[in-house]
Parts: structure tokens; sequence; C-alpha cells
């Protein structure tokens, strides 16, 4: 069992890795490597699934009878674009974070945050 | 053109949000958002009329008939989430204007309607859909114009308010993926209709239930289901005001209709409530949801906070009413969920005046603003007593259909969390009445004649939750035909 479908333990283990950095990285940077490595394992697991025993690529061409299942591969290519969309807003929130507290660490963030909420009394000021 | 109605719906704010970035004109952008939702409300008129006399539309994309191609549908089901996306997204539209030129700067308003648009297609292409991957797309193109609209916020923290919705939302979003990925392993196929059919003979398959459990709990972190939280409240109350209105009333809304869409109609209510224990999970989940979402509501210091916390303990009751998956228990959940939209969304539009008004939203400088703005103050006063559930308010009637609902299946316990979570919301908003009515007014003003626009906005939707009070013929049919169609499928 464990044998045959190994590659699902490998995806299933890669998921993991990426969602334990997610949960235990305080850096913001490392957070979305961590997001990104899990939504990886999760495409490595759609594709492993349109593989056919001995089937080449999905093309007709003279003398090849089984071909790989093509529809988990597309499907993953609009999740790969759903997947840079979501890191390139990612950063580009991470760029404005840094600017505007000059810090990448979550605790830091919030420990700026709560001091400038005692000091301006009115939001609109801060920032 | 009638057959193309279902793509129209989604394609008129589809095109809509390029056009608003493009044209880089702030009136143009508006006035581009304010046509697209109104044709969208346009065209979910005329799809609810042709389902009510011809039932059932089935539109395949491209000429690519199901299960190959990718097929919306549009029922019973369906239509009233259609209804209330667009209706609120128009009132949004009227309001946004004011309330958008005061919260964001100049250059960056046409690119906040282009990521409105996107949230509205992508809501609407979640109703729409028949198809499970493709329902997956939508949420991500939703939920990512979400984020970026989030982080154009006033203050600093808006951006670290998005950023930790975008962390949470992308893991519940690729829980969902997971989830398709598996049931497609098991049957081969994504189109809804198709998988029921395939999945109905495979319970017992192990490949399922994790299928079930990652789609259930991906869509519960969109829901905001009780455990699942936390990035509601700052996402809420730190987004522009006109942002804030859309999002609580119905972003978590069409996260609920695509987990009742998976639940009964994908996977099978005797699959998902018989064999699996969700409905014994949801109602746990729904009575922590009422008790602790209304107890925080109670201590928070800014009014947009109190009522993100309010929106907590809201759906709780809708969890509450989906967990019984009985028709009347979802009928009452359907209704609670068209009700808590509109008193919602009059109550945080409210709170976008006041912002506007009085340069904030905290309950120290709304001190005594009853007195100095009577009309804004009433209509807090009404939506909030909706959202306690006095009656004749919308909030009652569906309150009422959910006690109903829980009775008839004996669930004391949540029923019991249900009532005290009433008076906890009496609390809350009656904190709102003491700090704007019996405090001394506080000097600062920043503007001193609200815009028409803004009060339009905010007293249609007070009068429609009142009207929905009074008279709850039409979301009270619109939900039973929801439920009924929903109980008929999944059987």
């Amino acid at each position: 069992m464990i044998g045959s479908h190994y590659v699902y333990w490998l995806t299933f283990a890669l998921m993991m890795i990426g969602l334990y950095v997610v949960i235990s990285h305080g850096n913001l940077i490392k957070k979305l490597i961590g997001l990104s490595l899990f939504q990886v394992a999760v495409f490595l697991f759609y594709i492993s699934l349109g593989k056919v025993d001995g089937g080449t690529a999905p093309i007709i061409t003279e003398g090849t009878q089984t071909y790989s299942h093509p529809l988990p591969h597309v499907l993953i290519l609009t999740a790969i674009v759903v997947g840079v969309a979501t890191l390139a807003v990612g950063l580009a929130l991470v760029v404005r974070l840094f600017e505007s507290y000059g810090s990448l660490e979550e605790d830091e963030i919030l420990q700026r945050d709560i001091s400038d909420r005692d000091t301006t009394d009115r939001d609109g000021v801060a920032s | 053109m009638t057959v193309q109605l279902p793509f129209v719906q989604v394609l008129l704010p589809l095109l809509g949000a390029p056009l608003c970035a493009l044209l880089r004109s702030r009136v143009a952008a508006w006035l581009l958002f304010l046509l697209a939702a109104l044709g969208s409300l346009g065209c979910a008129v005329l799809l609810a009329q042709r389902v009510a006399t011809a039932g059932t539309q089935r539109y395949s994309v491209g000429g690519w008939t199901a299960p190959v191609g990718i097929e919306f549908v549009i029922d019973d089901f369906n239509t009233p989430v259609l209804l209330l996306v667009s209706l609120i997204a128009a009132v949004v539209a009227v309001f946004s204007h004011r309330s958008l030129a005061a919260e964001v700067a100049a250059k960056r308003v046409p690119l906040v309607y282009a990521c409105l648009c996107l949230v509205l297609a992508g809501m609407l292409g979640i109703a729409v859909t028949g198809d499970a991957f493709n329902a997956f797309v939508f949420l991500e193109i939703m939920s990512l114009a979400s984020y970026a609209l989030i982080a154009m916020g006033r203050r600093r923290r808006a951006l670290l308010a998005a950023f930790r919705y975008l962390v949470v939302g992308s893991v519940g979003a690729v829980f969902v993926l997971i989830g398709i990925g598996l049931a497609y392993a098991v049957t081969g196929t994504l189109n809804m209709a198709d998988l029921a059919q395939r999945l109905g003979g495979l319970h017992g398959n192990r490949a399922l239930y994790a299928a079930v459990v990652f789609v259930l709990v991906g869509l519960a972190v969109k829901m905001a289901v009780f455990p699942l939280h936390a990035w509601l409240p700052d996402a809420y109350a730190q987004a522009p005001s006109a942002v804030g209105v859309l999002l609580s009333a119905t972003a978590t809304k069409v996260a609920i209709y695509a987990l009742l869409r998976f639940a009964f109609t994908v996977f099978g209510a005797t699959l998902v409530f018989g064999v699996m224990p969700v409905g014994r999970i949801g109602a746990l989940l729904a009575v922590l949801a009422m008790l602790i979402g209304s107890a925080v509501a109670c201590f928070q210091t800014d009014l947009k906070y109190l009522l993100a916390w309010s929106s907590i303990a809201q759906i709780g009751y809708i969890v509450a009413g989906i967990s019984l998956a009985t028709t009347a228990g979802v009928s009452a959940a359907y209704l609670h969920v068209i009700n808590h939209a509109v008193t919602k969304a009059a109550l945080f539009a409210a709170a976008g005046l006041l912002v506007l008004r009085l340069g904030s939203a905290r309950l120290d400088d709304l001190a005594g603003f009853g007195r100095r703005m009577p009309w804004t103050f009433a209509a807090v006063v009404v939506a909030g007593l909706g959202l306690v559930g006095v009656p004749p308010t919308a909030g009652f009637v569906s309150k009422w259909a959910l006690a109903t609902a829980l009775l008839e299946r004996g669930q004391w316990p949540v029923l019991a969390a249900m009532l005290v979570s009433s008076l906890l919301a009496l609390v809350y908003v009656g904190r709102i009445v003491e700090v704007g009515w019996f405090r001394e007014p506080s000097l600062v003003t920043v503007m001193n004649r609200p815009p028409v626009s803004m009060v339009a906005a905010i007293w249609f939707l007070v009068l429609l939750s009142v009207y929905f009070g009074l008279d709850a013929t039409l979301p009270s049919s619109l939900a039973d035909a929801a439920a009924a169609a929903l109980l008929r499928n999944g059987g």
C-alpha cells in the first residue's frame, strides 16, 4: 500500500512541512515561503494523479496507445497562476509593511502597532 | 441573448475591472462599477424569473457540454445569492462614491473600483458555477481582490490585517483545492452534478472522507466559523468603510453558499451529516461562536470591531441552522444569511458615515453622536435591534425560524446558547446607544453635512431590513425554495 502510493506520502509530507513553516515562523517572508511550499505540494499531488502507467506525454503520435491524463495538468496550470498571484500580492503587502513598520517580524510589527495606538488619539493621523 | 444570461452575470463585473484600472478616472471608474453592479442585478432578476417559470437553467461555457466543459447552473438555490450579492454591490456602489473619496488617496480610487469589480465577479462566479474546480478559481479571484482592498485601509494596521487574511485565506483555499483533488482522484470528474452521481456508490472510501473534511474546513476558514475566525475582525474593521460594507455583507455569505453546495449537492447529506459527524461538530462550533463572538463584541472599544465580532456570532446562528441538515434548518439559515447581510451592511455603512463625519469609529470619539446626528443614530438603533432580534425587524423573523427548526429536532442546548447570545447582543447594542445618546457630545467634527448618497444607501438598507421584518414573504419564499431544491438534490 505504502510502496505503490509513495508519491502521495511524499506530497503530503511536503504539504505538512509547508504548513508548519507558515504556522511556526514569525518572519513574513518565511511565512510566504511556507505558503508557496504548501501550494506546490498540492500541485505535485494533482500532477501525480494524471500519471498513467507506461503512458507518454498526451500528444497524439504514431505508434503510441497510452497517454498520461492531460486534464490534471491543465487544472494545475490554472492553480499555478493563482499561486503566483497570491505570492505577488503577499510580497507587495510585505514591501508595504516593511516601508511603514521597518520590520519583517510579525511580533515586532504588532508591538509597534500597540505603541502607536497609545500615542495617536485619532486614526487617519497614523502612517 | 437570454440564453447567455448566466455568463453575462459574471462577465459584466469581470469586464468592468480592467476598464476601471485603465481609465484612471475616479468618476468613470465609479460609474463603471455602478453600471456593472446594476447590470448584474438586472441579470439576477431576469434569471430568477426564468428559473421560477422554466426551472433550472444550464449553460455550457464556450459550447463545451458538461461533464467535459465548465457548466453554469442556475437553480432555486443560487438565485437568492445572485440577487443578494448584486443588490448589496449596487448599494455599496452608491455609498462608495463619497466614502472612498474621503478615505483613499485619489490616484488609487480607480484601482479600488477595479478590485471591487473583481470581488463582485468572483462572488457571482462562485454562485453560478456548476464545476468544482471553477468554484475554487472564482473563490481565489474574490479572495485575492479582497486582500488588496483591505490593504487600502487608512491605518498601517490594515496592511497587517490584509497579510494575515492572505496567509489564512490561502491556506483555506488550498485546503479546498486538496479536497477537490481527492474527490477528482476518486471519481475522475469535476462537474458537480456528475460528482454527486458517482460519489453516491462510494461511501466507505477513506479518500472521500478526507475530501469532505478538506473542502469543509477550507470553506469554514472563508466563512470565519468560530475557531477559524481570527482574520475577520481586523480585516473588516481596517478595510475602507465601503469595502467593509461589501465584504461583511457578502463575502462570508458566499462561502456559506459554497459550503452548502458542496455539503448537500456534491457530497450529499447522507454522507456528510449521516455517516460523518459534521452536524454535531457544526452545532458545537455554532454554540461557541454565538457565545464567544457576542461576549467579545461587548468589550470592544471601536464600533467597527464591535460589528465584526457580532458577525462572528451571527455566523454561529447560520452554522447552527445548517448543522441540523433539515429543510427547516437550512431554510432558516438561508433566511438569516439574507437578513443578516442587509442588517450588517446597514450598520457598517452607518459606521462608515460616522468615520467620515467624526474622523473615527472609536466609541470614545462617538460620544453623544446621537444628539447631533439623530437620523444616523436612528438607523444604527433600528439595525442594531435587528441584530438582537427584536420584532418587527428582519433579525426576529430569521431567529424565530431558526428557533422553530431547533425545537423540531429537540436541540435545547443550541437554543439556550442562541438566547444567551441574543441577550449579549442587547448588551453591545445597548453600549452603542449609551455612548451615542447618554454621553456628553464631543466637539470634534470633520464634516458637517452628510453626503446624500451615503445617507440614502444607509436608509435603503435599514428600511429593507424593516420591510423584511414586517413582510417576510419574499425572503422566506426564496429561502424555502432554496432549501427544498438543496435537499431534493442531495437527498
